[in-house]
């Protein structure tokens, strides 16, 4: 047991670090996979506060593999704190995400398939269906009692041109007791401050920063598709790429209806160890 | 108990595609160069700065895989190698990092700006002097 945490934390302090120059979205996903054989873990959270209701902040952890070159596959711990209430785990998810075709297009498709496990979720990673300020009015407790098994499928399109990234994803989440299908988009772009790199090593050089826009809501369900008693955001955003292979985003994102939360600000923090089970092979080597 | 089995399966699987996943680099994304992108001119060419600045992308983006030195590892090919210091073009190479060979474990670079693909491919061909 305590070989196998010497391993871990040795690997996580020698393992060759990448600026990982993610996209600065927070739910918007690009066609762009995770690199075979890294491992990104980051920490995404949220805050708001419904009108008239308690301020909540919720939290994602995510530890997302490149399997092979066309094919990610990323699991999430989600949990929230709401202030006056409690501090809960809230649920997990694990998705898939498999790039159909072998070279890069115009706009390139990604196939996306998610199940989740969550109960009083608050991290926000989407929104679909009537999702919007009512959901916030129940205690966590009671909205504990409301579980939710649900299969997500998302088409993800993108597209690269002079340096910007346009990103599109049409989202369909299923709730597994008999729940009609919800919908809901998610739109973005995005462009690095410079295109191309610096050639000496630089801490707050332009190409380290990419800012962008995003945009995303629900589209009602099955039996009511539309944007009536729908919520949508839309926010600036902007992330850092640290030298050490730390990325930094912020977004401050605005409720564009009554149906939504007035404000959201989102923090992210991610951190890609290249090639992780290589270096456990180098390490596992060298202890014997 | 079927799920009980289902969860290690899974797990087999992932970690069985990562092992195959660098294939083997046999050169053959060169036959699927369309011919304008083969004879394309690298804007970098004859600049210096860009070698250098090819060489800090390269160190954070692909030395994991291909070396510190592009010296390779494993199945993950040598970059000085012949195949790509002379029978590629820098066309060849720039197709190269924005398609990937997907198929094979590498995988598309389409995430960097374009400037900063052909200082990697500067940086690349500058490994043969």
């Amino acid at each position: 047991m305590r070989f196998g945490k010497l391993i871990t934390l040795t690997v996580m302090l020698t393992a060759t670090c990448a600026s990982a120059q993610e996209r600065p979205y927070f739910v918007t996903y690009s066609h762009e996979m995770e690199e075979p054989g890294s491992l990104e873990t980051e920490f995404l959270s949220v805050t708001g506060a419904p009108p008239g209701g308690n301020r909540f902040f919720g939290a994602t952890v995510e530890f997302e593999y490149g399997a092979t070159a066309w094919w990610t596959s990323e699991l999430y711990l989600d949990g929230q704190s709401t202030q006056n209430d409690s501090t809960i785990f809230t649920g997990f998810r694990w998705e898939n995400r498999f790039r159909p075709l072998m070279r890069e297009h115009w706009i390139n498709p990604v196939l996306y398939v998610e199940f989740e496990d969550t109960s009083a979720d608050k991290a926000l990673r989407e929104i679909v269906g009537h999702d919007g300020v009512p959901d916030f009015a129940d205690s966590n407790a009671e909205a504990r009692q409301d579980k939710e098994r649900e299969l997500e499928l998302k088409l993800i399109l993108g597209s690269n041109f002079h340096g910007w990234n346009v990103s599109e994803n049409i989202i369909a989440e299923k709730n597994l007791s008999n729940e009609p299908w919800e919908f809901g988009y998610a739109v973005a772009a995005s462009r690095p401050l410079a295109l191309a790199a610096s050639a000496r090593d630089c801490t707050f050089c332009p190409e380290r920063f990419q800012a962008g826009i995003e945009m995303y809501g629900g589209l009602g369900d099955r039996y009511s598709f539309g944007i009536h008693d729908t919520s949508h955001y839309l926010g600036p955003t902007l992330n850092w790429a640290a030298p050490n292979g730390i990325t930094i985003s912020f977004s401050p994102q605005f409720g564009l209806n009554d149906y939504s939360l007035p404000r959201l600000y989102r923090f992210g923090f991610s951190y890609e160890i290249s090639q992780i089970f290589s270096h456990l092979h180098r390490q596992s080597g060298e202890t014997k | 108990m079927r799920k009980m089995r289902f969860a290690p399966s899974l797990l087999i699987l992932l970690l069985g595609l990562t092992g195959l996943a660098p294939g083997a680099a046999d050169g053959t994304w060169l036959y699927s160069v369309p011919t304008h992108e083969h004879d394309k001119a690298n804007p970098f060419a004859g600049r210096p700065e860009a070698v250098a600045a090819g060489r800090r992308i390269f160190e954070d983006r692909c030395a994991g895989c291909h070396g510190k030195n592009a010296e390779g590892h494993k199945k993950r090919p040598p970059l000085k190698s012949e195949r790509v210091q002379l029978q590629a073009t820098e066309g060849d190479l720039h197709w190269l990092l924005v398609n990937g060979n997907l198929w094979k474990g590498m995988p598309s670079w389409s995430k960097l700006p374009d400037p900063q693909i052909w200082q990697v491919v500067s940086y690349l061909k500058s490994l043969k002097q």
